[in-house]
């Protein structure tokens, strides 16, 4: 018999996954213990939210999102989930039904709800014929209607918050991407929490950002939670993915080199706005923001882009 | 041992025993990418693995926008 098992850094029994950027190893209740307190010293420490407040987690089906779905309750908060159904063919009905399942079987005997926006109810197609009606690439038109969905379901079933599954190798590529074009303006709202900086907007937080990508697909492998494994046909070859697979090449090299990376930016970002402050982000938003002239959501022009996209696709529809 | 591999889905065969992070390395694959899954266990990347088990190394990275 080979000795190949290695033990759990804190309780000494067989260890399921390694941490090399935390000189740990966990057999399966230190590491939900592990993701659970990450989890908290996230909320915590970037003031998402409270024990009291009601929490809006939009779940793809993806292992991110049902994963924070699953450790908000498991914490104890009042999180409900919205899936934006986006009509991609084969794709979106797979998810929805993993979606649907965690929804039934978990979430609701726990007091949990699951809302769902169907995109071709509203828009009368799926996102890939309106992005062909509009001209645009899918992703960003999808983007576009996430985004405006998420936001809208919030706002108008009064949650106080919105929280999305984003990970640290999430935030890491985005930074990453950001830094390489040196795009400024963009670094500003690249934190785990944005305030509702102005009537209309939710407030927005990402409670997984001090979590990888392995270590939250680990937590649905011991979970049992079912996610959708496949990737939205759409995604391929996106720079996103080479970023993270640079990334982690550098991981494997020097581990905690996406966490110094990421939480470097946000610490350097929070001293500089404890010094300087010129004006908040919520002051710039109030100046440069509002009402859209068709549904009154805050944007920067007369209608916001998602009426725009809307109003173009209506009026390239064949008849 | 038969192992099943996503993006695309196919199956490789690969002679055991051996440890995760060497069939790992064998398919070209960064363990910071994937997880060693033997039967429905998370296993980690020192796992000795033998001919009789079935694993499926499960890709963890998505593409997103
Ligand atoms: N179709 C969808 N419905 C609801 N939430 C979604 C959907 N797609 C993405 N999300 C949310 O957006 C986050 C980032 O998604 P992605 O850009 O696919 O990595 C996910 O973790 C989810 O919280
Ligand atoms: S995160 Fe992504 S769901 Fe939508 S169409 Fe699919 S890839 Fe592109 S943006």
């Amino acid at each position: 018999m080979i000795h190949s098992s290695m033990n759990c850094t804190k309780c000494k029994t067989k260890a399921v996954m390694k941490l090399p950027r935390h000189n740990a190893a966990f057999c399966k209740p230190c590491f939900n213990h592990f993701v659970h307190d990450q989890v908290e010293k996230a909320i915590k420490s970037q003031a998402m939210f409270g024990p009291d407040e009601r929490i809006l987690v939009a779940v793809s089906g993806g292992k991110d999102s049902l994963a924070l779905w699953h450790i908000l309750l498991a914490l104890g908060y009042h999180a409900d989930a919205l899936y934006v159904h986006l009509g991609i063919a084969g794709y979106s009905e797979r998810s929805y039904d993993k979606v649907q399942y965690y929804a039934k079987m978990i979430a609701a005997p726990l007091g949990a709800t699951l809302h769902t926006h169907t995109v071709e109810q509203e828009a009368g197609a799926g996102i890939k014929e309106l992005a062909q009606l509009v001209h645009r690439p899918t992703c960003s038109t999808c983007g576009t209607i996430k985004r405006y969905q998420f936001n809208r379901a919030a706002i108008e079933k009064e949650y106080d918050v919105m929280a999305t599954g984003h990970n640290l190798d999430d935030e890491a590529a985005r930074l990453l991407g950001n830094v390489l074009h040196w795009q400024e303006e963009y670094l500003d709202k690249q934190g785990p929490s944005l305030p509702a900086s102005v009537e209309g907007f939710a407030k927005k937080v990402k409670p997984l950002y001090r979590l990888t990508e392995r270590e939250l697909a680990a937590y649905c492998v011991l979970n049992k939670i079912d996610y959708i494994v496949d990737e939205c046909p759409m995604a391929q070859g996106a720079k996103t993915l080479l970023y993270k697979e640079v990334l982690n090449r550098l991981e494997t090299e020097s581990p905690g080199t996406k966490q110094y990376f990421y939480w470097g930016f946000l610490e350097k970002q929070r001293k500089q706005s404890a010094t300087s402050a010129p004006a908040t982000m919520a002051e710039k938003d109030q100046t440069i923001l509002h009402p859209c002239m068709s549904c009154g959501q805050p944007t920067t022009a007369e209608s916001c882009s998602y009426c725009k996209l809307m109003a173009r696709a209506k009026s390239a529809v064949p008849h | 041992m038969h192992i099943q591999l996503s993006h695309p889905s196919r199956t490789v065969d690969i002679k055991g025993p051996k440890r995760a992070k060497d069939v790992l390395r064998e398919l070209n694959l960064v363990v910071e990418a994937h997880l060693v899954i033997r039967g429905d266990e998370l296993v980690t990347e020192d796992e000795m693995l033998a001919d009789q088990d079935h694993i499926e190394i499960r890709p963890v990275i998505s593409g997103g926008t």
